[in-house]
């Protein structure tokens, strides 16, 4: 039983068709893909699992998929020219259809390469009425949502930086929702998944960015559009 | 807050007040919202209503799996002609719900209402009764007001959703919310209202969801089309004085029961129904 708070939950989203999971849900996916990769994508090679797989072709999935990638929302009525948009402003896409035993249905793998030759792999499932979760980034085990802004944080793993940075957030008054701490031993490195419930200035992202031991930042707006309508 | 039929027949009652306004109260102050703001942000989704129920009509249009495409064009033909069996508005109605489906599936933009692939239905039956009983906008906005309360009762204890619950669920459920709509405008009580949503949820309890090659296409667009004659028979009904035997509330869990109890197969798998037909698997073998 699915929790409806507004009226425009119930009426909405308003969306392109033909299906809020297979169509709005991929766009959001993609959507998410570009923020994880700071916008910055040269080419993006997408793998479909399960009925992203089967269905893809009939439900308008790898037209919503890069649509999002570019940034478009799922009720751009240019959604459905995404394929021609990212072919003219250069950026490569090229799909492929994986199998994972046990996989969500409906999941999408992005392996995206940024300007600079740098890559980032995005994975993520929609999984229900147009919302989303995205599972890993990279080989990074995450659940966001896109509910909330996030911010992935990837650093040299060393006592106290978990605290220099929720000390920058609280100071700036920022609260915080939800948080997740993982490191990767071999490499010497850790991570952190911080939702808050306020938007992170870009000055404190900054602040965050130029501590030391960060390796990246990544910031993540909520994609849960508050109006549905442009 | 409301969180049933019942609840939202009390407030009525005490507060001598139509559904739309309660739902519209409940909103303000749960969303921390004007009703201003919400009437603009109606406004808004009515104007993307209108345009999808009749862009195809005037327009050709492609769906992705070209299973259909032209219902609403040929039906608003019939509609204009002097020959329909169940009335010039009723098949009017129906047009645009199939013009609305093609629109979806051609990927125009619409408002899932409450699904994408039931999205025909409440616009169809709101904007056509206003249409002939010469209902204002602010009418036709109350309308959609009150449907989406009722939709929220549903999706509150049972479900919205094909995948959860079977067509009865999408198609079922938007057909009861725009019942509700349509007795609330011309004039019927609140109970009327949750009387016309329970009778039409009950008409077609029990009904899966089997889309051809696993697309929104067929059955949808003509159950879009059925849903909304639903809609304005069920309405009919409860106007006429006749009351559903059992209440919206029972009847919203029986059919969320119903949606429990039904095999995976019929439940937007694609595995079962019409969907396996040696016709439906040859449009799958096609489309794929």
């Amino acid at each position: 039983m699915a929790k409806y708070n507004s009226i425009f939950d119930i009426l909405g989203p308003i969306m392109v068709g033909p299906s809020s999971s297979h169509t709005a849900g991929a766009a959001r996916l993609g959507k998410i893909a570009r923020y994880i990769a700071d916008g910055d994508i040269k080419s993006a090679k997408i793998t479909l699992y399960g009925s992203f797989a089967e269905t893809a072709k009939g439900h308008g999935t790898e037209m919503a998929l890069v649509a999002g990638i570019l940034g478009m929302e799922p009720y751009d009525d240019k959604l459905r020219y995404s394929l021609e948009i990212a072919k003219e402003a250069g950026i490569d896409v090229l799909f492929e259809k994986g199998e994972i035993p046990g996989v969500h249905p409906n999941t999408a793998r992005f392996a995206l390469e940024r300007h600079d030759g740098t890559h980032i792999t995005v994975t993520g499932s929609s999984i229900g009425g147009g919302a989303v979760i995205v599972n890993a980034i990279d080989t990074f085990n995450v659940e966001l949502t896109g509910d909330y802004f996030t911010i992935v944080t990837k650093h040299v793993d060393k006592k106290g930086i978990i605290s220099k940075v929720t000390t920058l957030l609280a100071d700036n008054n920022i609260n915080i929702g939800n948080m997740k701490v993982r490191r990767d031993i071999s490499k010497n490195e850790a991570s952190m998944i911080i939702e808050t419930d306020e938007i992170v200035s870009v000055e404190v992202l900054g602040k965050i960015k130029r501590l030391e031991e960060m390796i990246f930042v990544i910031e993540i707006k909520p994609v849960r559009e508050n109006k549905n309508v442009q | 807050m409301y969180n049933s039929g019942n609840d939202i027949l009390k407030a009525c009652d005490i507060l001598n007040k139509p559904i739309w306004e309660i739902v519209l109260l409940d909103e303000i102050e749960n969303q921390h919202t004007s009703e201003s703001d919400i009437f603009n942000r109606m406004e808004e989704t009515l104007r993307i209503m209108e345009n999808s129920i009749s862009y195809p009509i005037d327009n050709k249009v492609e769906t992705l799996g070209g299973i259909i495409g032209g219902e609403g064009k040929a039906m608003m033909a019939y509609a204009d002609s002097d020959r329909t069996l169940s009335g010039r508005w009723t098949t009017k109605a129906m047009a645009r719900a199939f013009a609305c489906s093609e629109y979806n599936a051609s990927m125009g933009k619409i408002c899932a209402a409450p699904t994408a692939g039931s999205c025909g239905i409440i616009p169809a039956a709101i904007i056509t009764i206003a249409e002939k009983n010469g209902l204002s906008r602010q009418a036709m906005m109350r309308g959609l007001i009150t449907s989406a309360g009722v939709g929220k009762i549903i999706s509150t204890n049972a479900t919205v959703s094909g995948a959860e619950g079977g067509c009865q669920a999408e198609c079922g459920s938007a057909a009861a919310m725009a019942a509700a709509a349509l007795v609330e405008m011309n004039g019927g009580s609140p109970l009327q209202s949750l009387d016309a949503a329970a009778i039409a949820l009950k008409n077609i309890m029990g009904l899966i969801c089997d889309p051809v090659a696993g697309l929104v296409e067929s059955p949808c667009s003509k159950r879009n089309a059925s849903g909304v004659a639903n809609a304005m028979i069920s309405a009919d009904i409860a106007m006429s004085g006749i009351v559903s035997v059992i209440p919206f509330d029972e009847v919203v869990e029986a059919m969320y029961n119903v949606g429990k109890g039904m095999h995976e197969n019929f439940k937007e798998t694609a595995k079962g129904g019409i969907s396996i037909t040696d016709t439906g698997l040859a449009y799958s073998r096609k489309i794929k």
